[in-house]
């Protein structure tokens, strides 16, 4: 594309896609699920059901009229059980309904492909599915879909670069579902009209990438764009810059630079639904690690206990250090195997005794490595001391607010400081602090946002 | 559930490289100069050295201990400290003068102001100028180099530098000059050995080629500028062992490569002027300490600009 751009900076991490030639089981349905309300970026759903009640799967048990939440279905069919609080892995609270699986799975009289004419429908049918962004950070889609300069965005950028180590559900949902992927872009390509698309994939996926060229072969306005297998590829920021050669300037959305990123399990999801009706209920999975006795790509309900898709995969090999939900350079630690698979979970990693070393912090030696590490060229070293000084203003030049925590920084750190904490502590106390400013100022006090 | 997990905020895995692995590679990196240096000035040099070593460690653990800091002794910076505090003493130097340079290394320079990473200068550097001051006659008694045979006797107790200011011709032939069998402190002579040193640091990417080549390059073509022989302002004094292994140093050199190719500059400046026109016939140290002031203020300027960042 542009090639005069420098390229961004960024680590080389070894990818251990063990499980890419995995081709993906669906799981049997579990006996319990746990499914949690909060499982988007935004206001948790109200529960919409009542113990004892019987449900179907696909049908709404989580909803609310806030633009920015995204209903919630059963994932199965059966019986209310509770309704239960849970302590998420990042520490927020939510209700989650709990369900009794029936040995008979029927779905919803709801599930049926919505009919879609215009853009306005488009949208209330994205939103109907229950999408966010799979690619880990829950984003609502219909949100994204429906920008405030709907004229401006030229490109549709689908992510499939896949960057983390270990994950590859978004790699087999290109081996395994390319129509859908080819449908639901050319959904939102039509619908939200915008006039081209690029598939970002990273060169560590040849034949995804071949896959991807040889379905829009015929299609001009579609480009597979090859990138160099580099973490974090895959973060927005990152992927519009390295495709577009595009900016995404500090407190402004991807669109207000013409662009929209899709994750491309998002999008075959969508096509999914628009086909079948059946919202999102199933997520593929990756499963992997060293304590883990069957690596797996799996498809699976959601609200599944990890508990039961680890004795799914065989059990435990070994003793069970840490179990990461997601990547192993962004993901949560999960506290209790309890936990259940939600609408974003791409993958659960099992590690045992050698994979997890108990890292003891040291003085930084100023070599600056964290600096070279940084895809977006921050400093985390001058955040770590402005943080320790607590020198708010300090904090502020740092621009620490544009860090997404890609953990660059920390995983090359020789004095193994916890840089990627200390921005997301720092950013958490700079948004305090301007919520207090505002509010002295005889602005209204901050909402209740649960930015992550 | 009986099993306990482990939590901690990502990213779940870390680079194999730690601060002991750093300083373990620049030991690795300084071991030919060591080595060159007992060939040349004998076991003395030797003995001299790993004395600087275990002084500095000793010195380190032992405040530690007393401030009940949390140890660090085998982070190793301590015996890196050491061992450059050495390389910048004559041979003959007495072992409790350079137990004092330690002293001011590890306790003044490093522990006084915080430690690792905290202090405002190179700790060997500022060790080897109070020696220098403290100490002019010991410190400037260069013995004569014992491969270097006969022949040198007219330039007893001289360094190429001292000959080439006061006798006004260079001294030494290059290749003596470049395989330091030639007067200076033990660990600055032998060129082949430091640069090599340095090529493997290069690789090893503990550290840029920008201060060294830039230090070396800037003293050069100064020298050639001001009408003194590059070649010989190269490979005489402590001019490679203070590019490659002491203006380096992460803690008191900026971060950014802007900032660093700043403080080279500054670096070679500095040393050229001294060497040529001041009344000390070295330069190295004192240019390399200056600039290591400068280094927090150079960090400042030369930050780098956040990928779509706004001006404040």
């Amino acid at each position: 594309m542009n090639m005069r751009k420098k390229p961004l900076r960024g680590l080389f991490v070894s990818h251990r896609k063990h499980t890419r030639d995995m081709p993906t089981e669906m799981m049997p349905v579990p006996k319990t699920v746990s499914i949690i309300m909060s499982q988007h970026m935004g206001p948790p759903c109200d529960v919409l059901v009542k113990k004892g009640e019987t449900v179907k799967a696909g049908q709404v048990i989580g909803g609310g009229d806030a633009y920015f939440s995204t209903p919630v279905h059963a994932s199965v069919s059966g019986t209310v059980l509770k309704i239960d609080e849970i302590i998420m892995p990042n520490g927020d609270r939510s209700r989650a309904v709990i369900m009794e699986a029936d040995p008979e799975q029927v779905f919803h009289e709801s599930c049926k492909p919505p009919a879609v004419h215009d853009k306005a429908g488009f949208l209330e049918a994205v939103r109907a599915s229950g999408l966010v962004g799979l690619g880990g950070a829950g984003f609502p889609t219909h949100v994204k879909l429906n920008p405030p300069n709907p004229g401006q965005v030229d490109t549709l950028l689908i992510n499939a670069a896949e960057c983390e180590p270990y994950i590859t559900s978004d790699y087999r949902t290109m081996m395994e579902e390319p129509e859908d992927v080819l449908a639901g872009i050319k959904a939102i390509m039509k619908y939200i009209e915008i006039p081209r698309c690029v598939i970002g994939i990273e060169d560590n996926k040849p034949e995804a990438m071949q896959a991807m060229a040889e379905l829009f072969r015929n299609d001009d306005s579609v480009n597979v764009c090859k990138l160099k297998s580099k973490y974090p590829q895959g973060a927005e920021k990152v992927l519009i810059y390295e495709t577009t050669g595009r900016i995404v300037p500090e407190g402004k959305l991807p669109a207000d630079v013409g662009v929209i990123v899709v994750n491309v399990t998002t999008a075959a999801a969508l096509a999914a639904y628009l086909r079948t009706g059946v919202p999102l209920i199933n997520k593929r999975v990756t499963v992997d690690g060293g304590a883990v006795t069957r690596k797996k790509n799996l498809l699976v309900s959601i609200g599944t206990p990890i508990s039961a898709v680890l004795e799914y995969c065989g059990g435990a090999k070994g003793e069970l250090k840490k179990v990461v939900y997601g990547g192993p350079m962004m993901g949560l630690a999960v506290y209790d195997l309890a936990y259940p698979v939600v609408k974003n979970c791409n993958s659960l990693l099992f590690f045992g005794p050698d994979e997890v070393k108990n890292y003891e912090e040291t003085a930084c030696i100023r070599c600056g490595r964290c600096a070279w590490a940084c895809p977006i060229n921050l400093m985390p070293l001058k955040i770590d001391d402005a943080f320790d000084r607590e020198d708010m203003d300090g904090l502020r030049a740092t621009k620490v607010s544009l860090c997404f925590e890609c953990g660059c920084c920390a995983y090359v750190c020789p004095a193994r400081r916890d840089l990627t904490h200390t921005n997301r502590l720092s950013k958490a106390r700079l948004k305090a602090a301007d919520a207090k400013e505002n509010a002295k100022e005889g602005g209204k006090p901050d909402g209740t946002e649960t930015d992550h | 559930m009986e099993q306990r997990l482990i939590i901690s905020s990502s990213p779940h895995f870390r680079a194999k490289t730690a601060t002991r692995n750093i300083m373990l590679d620049v030991l690795i990196a300084l071991t030919p100069a060591l080595i060159a240096a007992t060939v040349i000035f004998g076991l003395r040099a030797l003995l001299l050295s790993l004395f600087c070593v275990a002084s500095c460690m000793l010195l380190e653990y032992v405040y530690r201990l007393v401030t009940k800091q949390s140890k660090t002794l085998f982070d190793f910076s301590a015996a890196v400290t050491g061992l450059l505090l050495a390389f910048n003493l004559p041979v003959t130097l007495p072992f409790w003068m350079a137990f004092i340079g330690c002293i001011t290394a590890i306790i003044v320079v490093k522990q006084l102001f915080g430690g690792l990473g905290k202090n405002f200068a190179n700790p060997a550097i500022v060790g080897r100028i109070v020696l220098l001051i403290s100490f002019a006659g010991p410190m400037t008694n260069w013995a004569i180099p014992a491969l270097a045979g006969t022949g040198t006797d007219a330039l007893s107790g001289a360094t190429p530098l001292v000959a080439g200011v006061t006798a006004g011709a260079a001294s030494y032939p290059y290749m003596s000059m470049f395989l330091g069998v030639i007067g200076g402190s033990l660990g600055e002579t032998c060129t082949l050995a430091l640069l090599l040193g340095c090529v493997y640091l290069f690789i090893r990417k503990i550290i840029t080629p920008t201060i060294p080549l830039i230090f070396m390059g800037t003293v050069m073509l100064a020298s050639l500028a001001l009408g003194a022989d590059p070649l010989h302002q190269l490979l005489s004094g402590g001019l490679v062992l203070g590019a490659a292994f002491m203006a380096t140093d992460y803690t008191t050199s900026p971060t950014t490569e802007r900032g660093k190719a700043i403080f080279a500059l500054g670096c070679g400046l500095i040393t050229v002027a001294i060497r040529l026109y001041a009344g000390y016939p070295e330069g190295v140290s004192f240019a390399i300490l200056i600039m290591n002031i400068v280094s927090p203020h150079l960090d400042r300027l030369c930050g780098l600009k956040a990928l779509g960042g706004a001006k404040p």
